[in-house]
């Protein structure tokens, strides 16, 4: 197979120009709709986070009927909401040579040069105007006595460009959109459902009709159509099972849109967080991250000796390994994530771990009490410290941290154009839902700023270019027979589910699916690993089509069932992710193949077969997608192997 | 390092639906590590009971990390359990001790309805949050970020009030069910910065005549202080009384002049 080919399918839609002009270009060629005429289109958007809030409230203040479905309790609860470290902005607050082109940069080659440089290019520009907004707001960042915004750094960056609430940024964006779209749903402006998850979309003639939706209080299942559907629906991290996602993270949003005709683009790039707490037992349902930001203070070793089972303080300084500064001096501590990842893993799998299960490294904040004193280091991660110590039992100010990676953010996600639009048209994807602009791997503090981006200053802008031509022509409403068909097949779905009466429940198979998942499709891959796992997951996969047993029946509350269906979508996911990572025959970003590394272990890519997007269609057989490519044409940046040392 | 809890008997509410009888179901947990958080006790506990053919235990959980506010649970009485400071879903086993009896029930209040066990129903805090528990600052057009400064300790103390993660302890705790400490968090939050200046007053007023819709009245016990996993302080109660009365004056000169 040629791999250089572009695929017809394909179109990004890139408007002309010269990269820092395409998003004015495109701003002054789209098409609008006059503002009496919006209130003529109905928008649909799934999911209340960052991405999804922040347009719901945008499109609705435009003027558009907007119809927001979250299957939280309430919009304030999405995952977002777990962010800790900070937001990046090319403000430039510190005069520390920041700029737009900077953070396009950074963010370009974070991403190891597998991202749609437009698409950066337009992040990095909108960047500067959401810290406006948010604190407009009144997102609560932190300030100097001066009353000026501060900032800090982050990794992959050697400006300070990061705004932040104390260990709580994410919580205080999303409540800043969250209040937004309140404000909206208050005026009647959004429609807010509720406990209403996604269960299939609809198509009609070639673009997207509507949504078919099931009311968790009841299991119920309802038809919606709209103009246009935006997807903001998270990333797939949980098919690794044990992720620092919240337990009801998900994919099926984005897959069942997948089975629909969206291409899923680049499923094998997951990012991997360096600083999580290892995990203690087989049971444990989830793994915390402790905020990057630690690393500006902390100071990563592990003893050199293998094996090694003195107490930290025990072991003199001449004897510690601190490898990130040593092999990484010009970044140190703030390597990038999937370069510090990978070298936690080497430590551990020398038999260099620490813990009890030797399955971690130090994060040691010694040297920074002994430099700031305790009170300034409580001032700047108290919150952490106090949450690692009710996990583990154990004081941070008086022992080292123990960490280690673990599934946190995923790259990969539905394939879309400049617009925003996957291959479906009239369906769009925002924030992790969609791949658009972190590439191989995303920076820390990118992803508040991607979802707002997307929410607040892309959707609103590109949503009107396709709505247009819909003015005043009529669209098929529910009664059309798609929706009847697509609703019979979501109620048999879940009737197939509900009557499981195997032995196991959905948690089991989800745990085995993940350990398989994070065995071979994670922080490093093999070929040979990969061909196990393809055929591993659709020989469990049989069992949990004869052996799942859910109990609470088709009709009401029933969480198992919920579980049970999130499940079954993780393990086509995961097939396709294994198939991706398998094709994929080259290191970059959160994507190691051991076969492809230089003598000393770092990422070997290659650009001449590899600078694309893998974008893959379903066929009805997981583990055998079509793959389309989108070449990855760089105008302003130019392929640089990627080197913090 | 991690020892284990022998023969814990747990009290579980099982309801099994809004108008449904309520019951207290019990379960004993033969050995679990204190390593254990208490929602992967449950956890263990679900994955038994669906083996065995018998209906899962309904709770909200999310994050498990204490900030998306979705885990409630009293337990023992006690709104998120016995630690300070500290949700749910972020309370281990290790503070608990082998032989224990664990009650574990929903939010008791009247104003978040039971939906099934121990899930209850918190839209009654989205519809204050509608009412006014914003900024009016529409997307696009705002200033430059540092144009209006804003002072640390203003900054420190609208944070300590943005905190509030919206799980309902505090009205859980209360014994008149108020939700007094949810809304004077919202309040204190935007009403101390600059920019919530503008709708200072009638955000005030919209918020707390919506709170009282739903909710009981505040008689200053303090308990939803004390329940509050993020240690939000009974000050912004203090806070919001005195810009709800000041608001009842302003908003009526405002109306009498229009």
């Amino acid at each position: 197979m040629s791999m250089t080919i572009a695929s017809p399918v394909l179109d990004s839609k890139t408007p002309d120009g010269p990269v820092a002009d395409k998003w004015d270009n495109f701003k002054a060629n789209e098409k609008l709709v006059n503002p009496a005429n919006k209130r003529k289109f109905k928008i649909i958007v799934v999911g209340t986070g960052l991405a999804g809030a922040s347009a719901a409230a945008t499109l609705a203040e435009l003027g558009y009927q907007v119809d927001a479905f979250t299957f939280h309790d309430s919009p304030r609860r999405a995952h977002s909401i777990a962010a800790q470290g900070g937001i990046n902005a090319a403000k430039n607050y510190r005069g520390d040579g920041d700029s737009v082109n900077r953070l396009f940069y950074d963010t370009i080659k974070g991403g190891d040069f597998r991202s749609r440089e437009s698409n950066v290019h337009r992040l990095a520009q909108v960047s500067v105007n959401i810290i406006d907004q948010m604190v407009a707001q009144g997102v609560p960042f932190a300030r100097e006595y001066g009353g000026m915004l501060d900032n800090r750094s982050f990794g992959g960056a050697q400006v300070s460009r990061t705004f932040y609430a104390r260990g709580q940024t994410g919580q205080q964006l999303l409540l800043g959109a969250y209040q937004q779209l309140a404000r909206q749903i208050g005026l009647g402006n959004v429609r807010l459902f509720n406990r209403t998850e996604l269960v299939d979309v609809v198509t009609v003639d070639g673009r997207c009709a509507g949504i078919v939706t099931r009311d968790l209080m009841n299991g119920e299942v309802t038809s919606h159509a709209a103009h246009a559907v935006v997807l903001a629906t998270g990333g797939y991290g949980n098919a690794f099972f044990l992720s620092t996602n919240a337990m009801a993270c998900n994919v099926t949003a984005a897959w069942r849109a997948h089975r629909r005709g969206a291409f899923f683009a680049n499923p094998c790039y997951t990012q991997i967080h360096p600083t999580c707490i290892p995990q203690s037992d087989d049971f444990q349902s989830k793994l915390t991250l402790m905020s990057e930001s630690l690393r500006n203070d902390g100071r990563v070793w592990v003893p050199k000796m293998a094996g090694d089972t003195r107490a930290p303080a025990d072991i003199p300084e001449d004897e510690r390994d601190y490898y990130l500064e040593r092999l990484y001096p010009s970044f140190g501590n703030l390597a990038p994530r999937d370069i510090s990842s990978r070298a936690a893993k080497r430590a551990v799998d020398n038999g260099q771990g620490v813990g009890p299960k030797q399955n971690g490294v130090y994060l040691d904040f010694a040297d920074a009490i002994g430099r700031l004193g305790a009170d300034v280091v409580r001032e700047r991660y108290g919150n952490l410290f106090d949450m690692y110590e009710r996990i583990t039992g154990e004081n941070p100010y008086e022992v080292p941290m123990r960490i280690y990676p673990a599934s946190h953010y995923t790259m990969g996600g539905l394939w879309v154009d400049y617009e925003l639009m996957t291959t479906i048209p009239g369906l769009y994807a925002a924030g992790e839902a969609n791949f658009s602009d972190h590439g191989a791997n995303r920076l820390g503090a990118s992803a508040l700023m991607q979802g707002l981006s997307d929410g607040y200053f892309v959707l609103p802008y590109t949503i009107s270019n396709y709505l247009a031509q819909w003015l005043n022509k009529s669209i098929p409403d529910t009664s059309h027979p798609e929706f009847a068909k697509v609703e019979a097949e979501a109620r048999d779905r879940y009737h197939r589910l509900a009557s499981s009466d195997g032995t196991r429940g959905p948690d089991w198979f989800h745990r085995e699916l993940g350990k398989i998942i994070w065995d071979y499709c994670g922080m490093e891959r093999t070929e040979a690993g990969l061909d196990k796992a393809l055929s591993e997951i659709p020989a469990l996969y049989e069992e949990f089509r004869r052996d799942l047993k859910v109990t609470g029946g088709e009709f009401g509350l029933n969480q198992t069932l919920e579980k049970a269906a999130r499940t079954e979508d993780f393990f086509e996911l995961g097939m396709t992710m294994c198939r991706d990572a398998l094709e994929r025959r080259e290191s970059c970003g959160g994507h190691f193949r051991a076969e492809y590394q230089t003598e000393e272990g770092e990422a070997l890519r290659d650009d001449e077969n590899f600078a694309h997007v893998s974008a893959w269609e379903y066929t009805g057989d997981a583990t055998q997608p079509t793959l389309h490519i989108e070449p990855l044409v760089y105008e302003e940046v130019s392929f640089q192997t990627r080197s913090y040392k | 390092m991690s020892t284990t809890l022998k023969n814990l008997t747990l009290k579980i509410w099982r309801q099994d639906g809004p108008n449904g009888a309520g019951r207290f179901d019990t379960h004993v947990i033969d050995e679990i590590t204190d390593e254990a958080s208490f929602l992967e006790m449950l956890d263990i506990l679900n994955e038994q009971l669906i083996e065995n053919g018998d209906e899962a235990v309904v709770f909200d959980h999310d994050c498990r990390e204490g900030i998306c506010g979705t885990c409630s649970l009293m337990i023992n009485g006690q709104a998120h359990g016995p630690e300070r400071a500290t949700a749910t879903c972020q309370l281990h086993m290790r503070k608990f001790s082998s032989g224990d009896t664990i009650v574990i029930e929903p939010w008791r209040a009247s104003a978040f309805p039971i939906v099934k066990d121990l899930m209850v129903d918190r839209s009654a805090f989205d519809r204050i949050i509608e009412s006014g528990g914003f900024i009016t600052a529409a997307t696009g057009g705002a200033p430059d970020a540092n144009l209006i400064p804003v002072p640390k300790p203003v900054a420190d103390a609208a944070m300590d009030a943005a905190q509030c993660i919206g799980c309902g302890a505090c009205v859980a705790a209360c014994p008149n069910g108020a939700a007094n400490l949810f809304t004077s968090a919202k309040i204190s939050h935007l009403n101390l910065l600059p920019q919530g200046q503008a709708e200072r007053y009638q955000r005030v007023e919209n918020m707390v005549e919506t709170m009282d819709e739903y909710f009981g009245s505040c008689t200053n016990h303090g308990e939803c202080e004390a329940a509050c996993p993020k240690e939000i302080s009974i000050d912004m109660i203090a806070l919001m009384n005195s810009d709800y009365r000041k608001a009842k004056v302003k908003n009526r000169k405002a109306l009498s002049r229009t």
